[in-house]
């Protein structure tokens, strides 16, 4: 099978195959190559020497570098933490209500707060911070409790209905169905009446206007005469598009019956203060933020300036 | 008739050394010249100047990696513009193949980096060593004092020449000056430094000691061309049914009509610069250089022989010519089909390149919606959209800019630096020179707007003007939500549209 030959047009031996009449001349690799395999070989023995390569029973050896993958993570996040510090320090040292006053501390702000959004409030407040029902939408501009960026801070440091904190955001709506304070008809009314505010319901009619004494009865003191609510209490604007429960009437029936008190962990026992601020501004920034002073907005011409100039 | 190559003897061959003799003549003035120029152009063009005003660097040629520029003269190209750079890769790649198609190898005898650097090192070793003989010698003497002197002195030639390769090679990164200096003092990144030392070692290593070896056994290249190569591509010949016998002059003399044009002087195999035997016929070590047809035409006017034993010809040529027909002039070998079709697609890209630099945009919107949430109910009912808009000034000057709303009637705007007080049906604001501003918008439409499309405008407000147009979506909820899939959708809406509507 193997038979060499030399070849006639170059005078070089063959390796002996054939394929189809195809033949390959045996020409030598040049020397230099195989110092190249032996130069990889040598550079092999030097990886297996001085990184972790050869598995052992229970982990593996560890090389004369002592690298790891989990080192080199470590490394990476204590470097990207170093070059944060100084960012996170300023806005440390800025009070909230000064931030919007420092276009690039403010960007810086609410990119960090983002980040912890997707950690800490998502999975209630969804990835774009658009709630559900019972969960607030946050990029709106309805507020509960207020929505200028020192309230927001207040309210996630303090949270909602929050046992051990002693400045939480507290407040109880009564069960007035289920604790028998109404009647089942008298709700009916009062949501009616309720519902009317926004328009949902003719103002004219008749249920409407048996509810309008009894919201005059028992629901003024919380959520004003006007149905409008009172940030005080949390209590919610009746008279707007936004409802946190349902605006049908068999929603806002069943809020009147069994009332509703949302809760929200108090932040502040679980994250610092620096990442809270951060959170406020990004909050406040999805849209619907409030301003606290008259004059706190930059007008847009220098704030992108100012932003593009910083990146 | 031919020289015999070597038998096989072992598993590995070590490398023998070539020692290609000086000459003159047309195509080595040729290779001096191209030498010149592409040295010239690579050494010197990062320190050509080019003054782009106050907001842009002033480098003639410069590939701005940290900012995503890339300057090459009056042309700026970003980086959502890369397709210019493409078109260029591609315009080098066919024009190989015009090249090889036309003039053969070409590119590897004259113009290719491994060519022209091995060349000029081989310039070191007659200007350190003297011409052939006297490396021979040298190659061959016992390591002497002054062998190893003489090594080390062309070494540090070989190096110096090394080190300024690799040195260039980073001007078209930075500021040339300025890199210079930080070079010197230590304050250059840590990957100039390494560019340089990885470029250094190629060329003193590829340049000075591997040359031939580089495109016998590792470029892909010659392989490549090979595939391109047919009858009618250019290709150093040597005449064979003319130099054929080869005989002495002697010989000749003695024995007339015996002997042809070839007096195997053997001086086409002295200049090779790859070491081999031209007269074996066309073979992949040869890159077509053509130091050989100088060196033949030499000693052809010395025997007074005519010139063009060893030429530049083609397959289908050299057998036309050997059955007795005159030789094809050079001129009418360069243009056949496949020549003009690789030109025509060459210019068609070339052309189109040019055309979308003529008329591409300085002034540019691009507009990213949010998509979660798509829309928003507002406490007085009316829906309000965001958008991420994207403001593009590829002037070198800031410019006064003003963004409209176009359709979507009852719509305001405004930014996430102002309230929604102060919104409007446009936005006006300076977009600083050179940069892409991104503005956060929002657009709040009237309760019971439908879901529809509208434009985003950006005009420029200064005298030179110009602007941009982009269709985008508003979204709305929709009267028909109780569709299966929808529910989701609802609850973000908080059902303030549902269908019982008591007050009608």
């Amino acid at each position: 099978m193997a038979e060499k030959r030399l070849d006639e047009a170059t005078g070089v031996e063959t390796v002996g195959h054939e394929w189809d009449g195809i033949e390959e001349l045996n020409t030598p690799l040049p020397r230099w190559w195989l110092y190249t395999f032996y130069a990889t070989i040598v550079f092999a023995i030097g990886y297996i020497v001085v990184y972790p390569a050869v598995p052992l029973a229970r982990s593996g050896t560890a090389g004369l570098w002592q690298w790891s993958s989990r080192g080199a993570l470590a490394a990476d996040t204590v470097s990207a933490e170093r070059e944060r510090a100084s960012t996170l320090a300023a806005i440390a040292a800025t009070p909230i209500a000064a931030l919007p006053g420092n276009p690039v501390l403010m960007r810086a702000a609410i990119a960090g707060g983002k980040a912890a959004f997707r950690v800490n409030c998502v999975q209630c407040h969804g990835a774009g911070a658009a709630g559900s029902k019972g969960y607030p939408n946050l990029n709106d501009d309805d507020w509960l409790w207020g929505g200028d960026l020192q309230t927001i801070e207040t309210t996630i440091t303090h949270g909602i209905r929050q046992p051990g904190d002693d400045a939480t955001r507290q407040s109880q709506m009564p069960s007035f169905g289920h604790d028998g304070i109404l009647p089942p008809g008298e709700v009916a009314d009062v949501a009616s009446y309720v519902r009317s505010l926004s328009g949902k319901v003719a103002p004219g009619s008749a249920a409407a206007g048996r509810g309008a004494v009894i919201f005059a009865n028992n629901c003024v003191a919380c959520h004003g005469a006007d149905g409008k609510g009172a940030r005080q209490f949390g209590a919610p604007n009746l008279a707007d598009a936004i409802w946190l429960y349902g605006g049908d009437q068999a929603s806002v029936v069943a809020s009147v019956t069994n009332a509703h008190a949302g809760v929200m962990p108090a932040w502040g026992q679980r994250l610092d203060p620096v990442t809270i601020k951060m959170l406020a501004a990004y909050v406040h920034s999805l849209g619907g933020g409030e301003k606290f002073a008259p004059g706190q907005g930059a007008d847009p011409a220098t704030a992108a300036t100012a932003a593009a100039a910083a990146q | 008739m031919r020289n015999p190559a070597p038998v096989a003897t072992g598993l590995y061959e070590k490398r023998r050394g070539v020692f290609p003799a000086r000459i003159d003549g047309t195509f080595r003035r040729l290779k001096w010249a191209i030498m010149a120029i592409t040295l010239a152009i690579y050494y010197g063009a990062p320190w050509l100047r080019w003054d782009r005003g106050p907001y842009a660097p002033d480098q003639a040629i410069l590939v701005d990696l940290a900012h995503r520029r890339f300057y090459m003269f009056a042309i700026e190209i970003w980086p959502q513009e890369f397709y210019f750079v493409a078109g260029l890769l591609i315009m080098a790649g066919i024009g190989l193949f015009l090249v090889t198609s036309a003039v053969g190898r070409a590119w590897c005898g004259y113009a290719c980096p491994q060519t022209v650097w091995t060349d000029l090192f081989q310039h070191v070793d007659r200007f350190i060593d003297g011409d052939r003989n006297a490396q021979l010698r040298l190659h061959q003497a016992p390591w002497t004092a002054s062998k190893v002197a003489r090594r080390l002195l062309k070494w540090s030639i070989y190096l110096v020449i090394a080190f300024w390769t690799g040195g260039a090679w980073i001007m078209y990164f930075a500021d040339a000056p300025t890199l210079v200096r930080e070079f010197w003092s230590g304050q250059a990144a840590p990957v100039a430094y390494g560019s340089v030392a990885v470029l250094t070692f190629t060329t003193f290593w590829l340049g000075g000691f591997m040359r031939e070896q580089v495109c016998i056994y590792m470029c892909p290249w010659p392989r490549i061309q090979t595939a391109m190569l047919d009858e009618k591509s250019l290709i150093v010949t040597y005449k064979d049914w003319r130099g054929e016998t080869r005989g002495s002059l002697k010989q000749a003399a003695k024995d007339p009509g015996t002997y042809g044009d070839c007096i195997d002087c053997n001086q086409c195999v002295a200049v090779c610069p790859t070491g081999i035997d031209i007269r074996e016929g066309p073979q992949i070590g040869c890159i077509t250089c053509a130091l050989c047809i100088d060196a033949c035409d030499r000693v052809m006017a010395q025997i007074g022989r005519p010139r063009g034993l060893i030429d530049y010809a083609t397959l289908e040529d050299a057998a036309k010519e050997k059955a007795g027909c005159p030789p094809t002039p050079h001129r009418k070998l360069i243009w056949h089909p496949r020549t003009l079709v690789y030109l025509g697609i060459w210019s068609a890209i070339g052309a189109g390149l040019l055309f979308a630099l003529g008329t591409r945009t300085h002034i540019d919107l691009a507009v990213q919606k949010d998509r979660n949430p798509p829309f928003m109910v507002l406490s007085d009912g009316s829906v309000r959209n965001a958008w991420t808009l994207k403001l593009k000034n590829m002037e070198r000057r800031p410019r006064p800019m003003q963004v409209a709303l176009q359709g979507l009637p009852g719509a305001v705007m405004w930014s996430d630096a102002m309230g929604r007080d102060e919104a409007g049906r446009t936005l006006a604001m300076t977009v600083p020179a050179d940069t892409v501003l991104p503005l956060r918008v929002y657009v709040a439409a009237p309760a019971g707007t439908a879901e529809q499309a509208f434009h985003f405008v950006l005009a420029a407000t200064d005298a030179e003007g110009g602007g941009d147009r982009t269709e985008t979506r508003f979204d709305a909820p929709r009267d028909d939500d109780d569709t299966p899939g929808d529910h989701e959708r609802a609850d973000h809406e908080r059902g303030d549209h549902e269908r019982e509507e008591h007050a009608r």
